[in-house]
């Protein structure tokens, strides 16, 4: 902190336990919040690039190496799309195990956030591993959580870090019951831990801040199933298509602090996507065991606090466990490890709910099968307005804190969104300027 | 029970420049073909890191650090004996990584007897990027160190 008490400005280095790293700038003068800016400095759309000319069939591989966190989002969306480009439905047990394999990766990366990164915000703590010092148990019930995310991907994805199982179509091998019945026991002590968890966070210390957003989801086809690995678009604010709307609904621009671009709903604004739209939109297709833990943790009736995201993330993690052993007990290995399929030119869309929230994924190909253009809008890009206007928000009626405790709850407030600037960027730097 | 589990974990991204020195270490390391020790890539997580280590004896990790020395400069740190400096412990482009790792660890009692961490200094970050000259020959260098230090843990058994 320094100044003269006109100009004041605080910087803190990268911030802290986002994955990845941006920067962010708040300046305040008296008591008016002037400018809140998220800059992320993107690797100019690379992936987009290193995609034309390359097979169809490379896309879920290569997408996947995008993000360490959620390689599973990037093949399904992948995935998703050259199916819908091929004209092929990939549907019974072969969904079911490209769900089975995505309820790893919510575990897995809702489990690090909330355990590691989210947690010690709300208790105190200036990191995961001071918190684990004190709160052992929890942070052990959430490494235990993290591996069994761990061991379903390799089950299923043939390796947890960019599994190499995972095909347009489907698989290239699917895996036997018995090895699946194996990890059973592991998923059932997780699943009761999560529950305990779901509680624990209920128990936290929210900072008040409630929004109206544009909440922005899928919408599954299945009636009753919480959206995971396809669906319609939907929002709070009437929008309902299919993948192939995005376009139509959701714009990119370019704002010049940033070299990443920001996403809005065309005509109106800013949007939500992540587990509180999620939760939001589709609350009551939950499994009975996460409605209940939800009602008790006091959220069964809306939640609209960013900062109880952490508690969402609690119910979601109880529910991919849930529904994990739910597809476990109906699984049988199907004859096909995948549908196969002839190329064609054609464009196809695809949409799953990565952890952050939509992942959207749009390829051109050609008639031999080859990437003509791809596009590709993660779930951060289309939370940066959101994330700025929670903060202006919340500085506003928080100008009264100090400095370090305003910049501590900023932090915070980003990390409700669990942001993967990995995915885009590179420093998160925060600074706050009171002039 | 491990045996006196023997493990070389090199971490980085492959897709960020001088990120993948640690990979390259990993790679360099199992091309020598030292018997009875166990190489492993991966990406910084902690969890993931806590994971790999379990039941080790003696654990090497190379990994990318940028703490302003010249490119390729390698460091080598006793993880086991206390924090790794500041300087070195960020920023990496896995922004929670292996300090946080080594500490986490240590708070839950999961740290291998012997954890060595050689820091590769690495200059170069950008997106898409092949690693630089200087950081090519350190991996080399540190598979070769690695390879001696774990035949000598092994012969200490």
């Amino acid at each position: 902190m320094s100044g003269d008490g006109r100009t004041r400005r605080i910087e803190t280095g990268y911030l802290a336990r986002v994955e990845g790293e941006g920067a962010m700038h708040v300046r305040v003068r008296g008591d008016q919040v002037e400018e809140v800016e998220l800059r992320i400095f993107e690797p100019p759309r690379l992936f987009e690039a290193l995609l034309r000319g390359r097979a169809l069939g490379e896309a879920p591989d290569i997408t996947a190496r995008i993000c360490g966190i959620c390689p599973v989002a990037y093949q399904t969306s992948a995935c998703e799309a050259m199916e819908d480009a091929l004209g092929i439905e990939v549907e019974g047990q072969l969904r079911n195990l490209r769900r089975l394999v995505y309820c790893g990766e919510w575990v897995e990366s809702h489990a690090l956030h909330l355990y590691m990164l989210h947690a010690p915000d709300f208790l105190g703590y200036e990191s995961g591993f001071a918190m684990a010092r004190d709160h052992r148990e929890v942070v052990e019930r959430g490494l235990r959580a993290k591996k069994a995310g761990n061991r379903l991907i390799e089950l299923v994805g043939g390796r947890a870090v960019h599994p190499v199982n995972v095909r347009v179509g489907g698989f290239y091998r699917a895996p036997e019951r018995r090895d699946l019945e194996a990890l059973r026991p592991e998923l059932e002590r997780c699943r009761d831990e999560a529950l305990e968890t779901v509680r624990w966070t209920a128990g936290l210390d929210f900072p008040d801040l409630e929004r109206d957003y544009e909440l922005v989801a899928l919408r599954s086809p299945v009636e009753g199933e919480y959206p995971i690995d396809h669906g319609r678009i939907v929002s709070s604010k009437g929008i309902d298509v299919e993948p192939a709307g995005f376009d139509a609904t959701f714009e990119e621009e370019h704002v010049a602090h940033s070299t990443a671009l920001h996403a809005r709903v065309r005509g109106r604004g800013a949007y939500l996507a992540g587990p509180l739209a999620r939760f939001e939109l589709n609350r009551e297709r939950l499994s009975p065991l996460a409605a209940e833990a939800a009602r008790e943790a006091g959220i069964g009736e809306g939640c609209r606090n960013p900062f109880r995201s952490i508690v969402v993330r609690a119910v979601e993690i109880l529910y991919a466990f849930d529904e994990a052993l739910r597809l476990l007990d109906a699984y049988q290995r199907p004859d096909a490890p995948a549908v196969e399929f002839e190329p064609r030119a054609a464009v196809g869309h695809g949409v799953s709910e990565a952890p952050r929230g939509l992942l959207y994924h749009r390829y051109e190909i050609d008639d031999a099968g080859q990437i003509v253009a791809a596009r590709i809008v993660p779930p951060t890009s289309q939370n940066q307005r959101s994330i700025e206007e929670d903060l202006r928000e919340f500085v506003a009626a928080n100008l009264a804190l100090p400095d370090e405790e305003l910049r501590d709850r900023c932090e915070q407030t980003i990390r409700n969104y669990d942001p993967c600037i990995s995915c885009s960027t590179h420093f998160l730097r925060l600074e706050v300027e009171r002039q | 029970m491990s045996g006196g589990r023997r493990l070389f974990i090199g971490i980085g991204n492959p897709l960020r420049g001088d990120d993948a020195a640690g990979l390259l270490a990993a790679r360099a390391l199992r091309a020598l073909g030292e018997e009875g020790v166990e190489v492993r890539e991966l990406e910084g997580e902690p969890v993931d890191l806590i994971e790999a280590w379990e039941e080790a004896e003696a654990v090497l990790v190379a990994d990318a650090v940028a703490s302003g020395g010249e490119p390729g400069e390698v460091h080598r740190i006793d993880a086991a004996a206390g924090p790794l400096p500041a300087a070195l412990a960020g920023p990496s482009t896995h922004a929670l990584g292996l300090a946080e790792a080594v500490e986490l660890g240590r708070a839950l009692g999961r740290l291998p007897p012997r954890l060595v961490v050689y820091g590769i200094e690495a200059a170069r970050f950008e997106a898409g990027a092949a690693p630089g000259a200087a950081v090519r020959e350190a991996a080399q260098r540190v598979a070769a160190a690695a390879a001696g230090e774990l035949r000598s843990a092994g012969a200490e058994r």
